[in-house]
């Protein structure tokens, strides 16, 4: 697990806080503008000719201490943790706060722009809590963004808060992304409720072919959907939006976070799922993060994964079954069931993956979700155990 | 962190006690499932009741705090509150289910040739001995009968060779294939060719030409030989020997999974559902079709001497089904072809495809046949029936333009008669939105096309099968609930091939 964030010492004024992290050869190619980019420099590295660098335009160096800068380059140096940053990152830059952040990560298992930290609905188990300020500068970050990500990126995740929330900034988002990543798919986490209307279905046209929806559905009533996300009305406006989305040629993903308020139906959701929504190209079943919210309402939502595998292996069967693609994330293969083990995916975030003492010995570690780094002793299954070889085996 | 939020209660959210609208529904009580009620909608979905909850549910009665008011709710038997999603997805569901209506007959028969060297007893086609003259296609009719196949709009098109024989004339099936393969490099248009044939008589030129145009080959295996010669008379009586030796080697040439085989059952066999399913198992398919006579052609006539009744077929059928569910407790995967397609339509949101068992009928719909002689009819049995007198189904030639086909008498009065959901003893039945009508069926042995529903052999036979399915499907016994959704995952495509023959 590599952190995020880390301080740092700048030297030198900066005209903008995102950069692109190149080492020199990289650099030199010029698929990068040159002042949107600072130069890596390894601490065993060759000589830099600051002179020539600062001629060519580069925005910066990044470099292990202050003694590593060149002469006439702002310098981004002494970080906390100097493994954080490496080559092929877009960080942000705070010099105020000495802190980079890193945005996008070369090789990391997922990468998301974070959109907004607004919402219009509240889920019991949000990982994420929404504030309600106006964060609209982010949308003009991320386009800047967008264009010093690596072009060959297979997936990059849009997330929040409420994506649909930026109005017409998502559409020109999703426009700048197909611009920028020709060859990128967008995988857009929303609560859907927006395109329940027809309009800004329309609006999101040139994300066909290029974007999969994945939208949180959390039961087959409305009453239990409704209660979960706090919101009068959401079923039907996710349930029209997803109808909207599919009639408009989108790809969709549908999302069910599994806990105590959501098992109760959870078969039968998979059930709705086939009869109402049998286009969507994949359905994801979720063990909670315990993080925000979830937090907040743990004695409400736990239930110990144990205790419903046998129900979630089910669901999830039945419905790969039917030839729709289906995922289990962030369950540990210890407490599933073998027959699941073929649906189950290592989803969580490297930044944030950590395994228990107990995995140490175990023989499927490596092709395991392992936990979220916020879980603890209240969110700890009775049946977390190292798997034997002879079992895995068999 | 975020903002303090205030939690709300889940009874909040809930609906206000028994304020529910009925949205439209039938009801069934299945014989082996006492003291509950089956409800099914309009577009498919289904759930047992208990009796009392029966009554509360139509009464507006159904406590909305129970697990049953929300299962009723998610499958859209009521709604609460503003109608409109509800609508827009049952709406969505009906689109799905009837989507075989969207192209046009996707299902094109080619007799090329009426003659044949068999003489089976229960023969549908109205044979003729194999030195007969005078009953092949010629070639003027074939081109006008391709011309018509690519005026029908369909994008995806089975051509599916019958007889007779079909090998008897090869020289004219291969005609026929490569002139649809030509003029489809302009056409471009998805075709699948099938034939149904006992491959006697493939060769291995034969057989290298289906493999060539990756033709999916259907023949007749009514089970073990003893039971299979009695009904297949060949003058050598060992027409067994030679299908089971013709089979192995056209899956040599082709692959196993191109070569199907379905039964026909006679009196004879209603004795050994076990013996024939067997037979089956041990030549390697993974699929039996448990096919009753049908009452077209010779077979009419020979009714009193090989048929049977409509619960016969079923005890025949419950016996077979069961073995089949054993075998497969014990790990062979074998399916039946016919309980795949209806637990298909029961089980998915999805039609099969098989045009025998659809409303609107399929008669003409989904299929045409195009006759040796020329003669273009709704269906295969159409043309049975026109071979025993009854000249009803047919559309007109295959010098007639496609457009005046779908125009003619025959098509007008199968469309006043094959729409099931208007039909006396359908309208109303539990098990409409999975079978279908046959009015071609209902003229051959009722004498009129809309059918007497509680004599009616098509009803008795599909509504004993639903009864079957039903009462399992009430039982969930897990073991027999993956079976069948494994025979519905893989059966809908074998379905489109699983088609009347021979």
């Amino acid at each position: 697990m590599l952190p995020l964030h880390t301080r740092a010492t700048v030297t030198g004024g900066l005209a903008r806080p995102l950069l692109k992290v190149l080492d020199l050869s990289e650099a030199l190619r010029g698929r990068y503008p040159f002042d949107r980019v600072a130069v890596h420099r390894p601490p065993d590295g060759p000589d830099l000719d600051g002179t020539a660098l600062r001629e060519l335009g580069f925005a910066a160096v990044l470099c292990r201490g202050a003694e590593d800068r060149v002469d006439g380059l702002p310098a981004v140096h002494s970080l906390g943790n100097p493994d954080v940053v490496r080559p092929g990152d877009v960080i942000r830059v705070r010099p105020d706060a000495g802190q980079v952040s890193v945005l996008f990560r070369r090789g990391a298992n997922a990468n998301s722009l974070f959109v907004t930290e607004r919402c219009n609905s509240r889920c019991l188990m949000c990982s994420q809590p929404p504030r309600d300020e106006d964060d609209s500068w982010r949308v003009g970050e991320l386009f800047e963004l967008v264009s010093l990500l690596d072009a060959d990126l297979d997936q990059l995740g849009v997330t929040g808060g409420e994506p649909t929330l930026l109005g017409p900034g998502l559409p020109e988002l999703i426009r700048r992304c197909r611009t920028a990543l020709p060859i990128t798919t967008l995988h857009i986490l929303t609560n859907g409720r927006a395109f329940a209307t027809p309009r800004v279905a329309d609006a999101v046209r040139d994300g066909v072919g290029r974007v999969v929806w994945a939208v949180p559905l959390y039961a087959d009533v409305p009453f239990r959907h409704d209660f979960v996300v706090q919101v009068d009305g959401a079923f039907n406006e996710t349930v029209n939006g997803i109808h909207n989305l599919a009639e408009r040629g989108h790809a969709i993903e549908v999302r069910f976070v599994v806990h105590a308020q959501t098992l109760p139906r959870m078969e039968r959701f998979a059930e709705f799922v086939y009869r109402n929504m049998p286009f969507v190209s994949h359905v994801a079943f979720m063990g909670l993060e315990p993080m925000g919210f979830a937090k907040v309402n743990r004695d409400r939502l736990w239930v110990d994964p144990l205790d419903y595998g046998p129900a979630l292996a089910r669901a999830a069967s039945s419905l790969q079954g039917r030839g729709i693609a289906t995922s289990i994330y962030n369950v540990p293969l210890c407490v599933l069931p073998r027959q699941a083990w073929p649906l189950a995916r290592q989803s969580i975030s490297d930044w944030k993956n950590v395994y228990d003492p107990a995995c140490g010995e175990c023989a499927v570690r490596a092709r395991c979700c392992g936990f979220f780094a916020s879980y603890g002793a209240a969110w700890r299954s009775r049946g977390i155990q190292a798997i034997r070889i002879e079992e895995a085996a068999q | 962190m975020g903002e303090r939020v205030e939690f709300r209660p889940e009874s909040a959210y809930r609906p206000a006690a028994s304020s529910y609208t009925l949205l439209p529904f039938r009801f069934a009580r299945i014989p082996g499932v006492p003291g509950r009620v089956l409800v099914t909608s309009e577009v498919g979905e289904w759930h047992f009741l208990g009796g009392t909850e029966f009554r509360a549910f139509v009464g507006g009665a159904l406590d909305p705090t129970s697990d049953t008011y929300a299962d009723l709710h998610a499958k859209h038997f009521l709604v609460e509150g503003d109608p409109t999603t509800a609508i827009r997805l049952l709406a969505a569901k009906y689109r799905t289910r009837k989507s075989f209506l969207r192209d046009g007959p996707g299902l094109h028969v080619f007799v090329t040739t009426l003659r044949c060297d068999h003489s089976c007893t229960y023969c549908q086609v109205s044979r003729r001995p194999i030195s007969e003259s005078g009953f092949d296609m010629s070639e003027r009719t074939a081109l006008a009968a391709i011309d018509r196949l690519f005026e029908s709009p369909s994008p995806t098109l089975t051509v599916e060779f019958q007889g007779g024989e079909p090998l008897v004339g090869f020289d004219r099936l291969r005609h026929v294939t490569e002139a649809i393969v030509a003029r489809n490099r302009t056409e471009g248009r998805n075709i699948t060719f099938s034939m149904t044939s006992t491959l006697h008589l493939a060769t291995d030129e034969m057989l290298a030409f289906f493999r060539q145009h990756g033709f999916q080959l259907s023949t007749s295996l009514d089970g073990p030989a003893w039971l299979h010669d009695a009904n297949r008379p060949m003058p050598t009586r060992d027409s067994h020997r030679r299908t089971v030796a013709a089979i192995e080697r056209a899956r040599a040439v082709l692959g196993h999974d191109k070569v199907t085989a379905l039964t026909t059952l006679t009196r004879r066999s209603l004795d050994h559902p076990e013996a024939i399913v067997d037979e089956y198992v041990r030549l390697g398919f993974r699929s039996v079709f448990l096919r009753p006579l049908s009452p077209f052609g010779f077979a009419a006539r020979a009714a009193r001497r090989i048929g049977y009744s409509a619960e016969e077929f079923l005890r025949f059928y419950e016996r077979a089904l069961g073995h089949i569910l054993d075998l497969n407790r014990q790990g062979v995967g074998i399916d039946e072809a016919y309980a795949g397609i209806l637990l298909t339509h029961v089980l998915t949101p999805f039609p099969t495809g098989y045009a025998d068992l659809r409303s609107p009928t399929g008669a003409g719909l989904g299929a045409v046949v195009y006759n040796y002689d020329g003669a273009v009819y709704a269906s295969d049995e159409s043309r049975m029936l026109a071979e025993a007198g009854d000249p009803t189904f047919r559309l007109g030639t295959v010098h007639d333009r496609w457009a005046d086909l779908m125009r003619s008498p025959a098509m007008d009065l199968l469309l006043a008669t094959g729409i099931a959901e208007v039909l006396p003893g359908c309208s109303d039945c539990a098990f409409l939105p999975y079978c279908g009508a046959d009015p071609v069926f209902n003229l051959a042995r009722e004498g009129e096309p809309v059918g007497h529903r509680p004599t009616n052999d098509h009803c008795r036979k599909h509504t004993g099968l639903f009864h079957l399915l039903f009462r399992r499907l009430a039982e969930a016994d897990p073991h027999v609930l993956r079976t069948f959704l494994s025979w519905v995952t893989r059966g809908a495509s074998d379905a489109a091939h699983a088609r009347e023959a021979a």
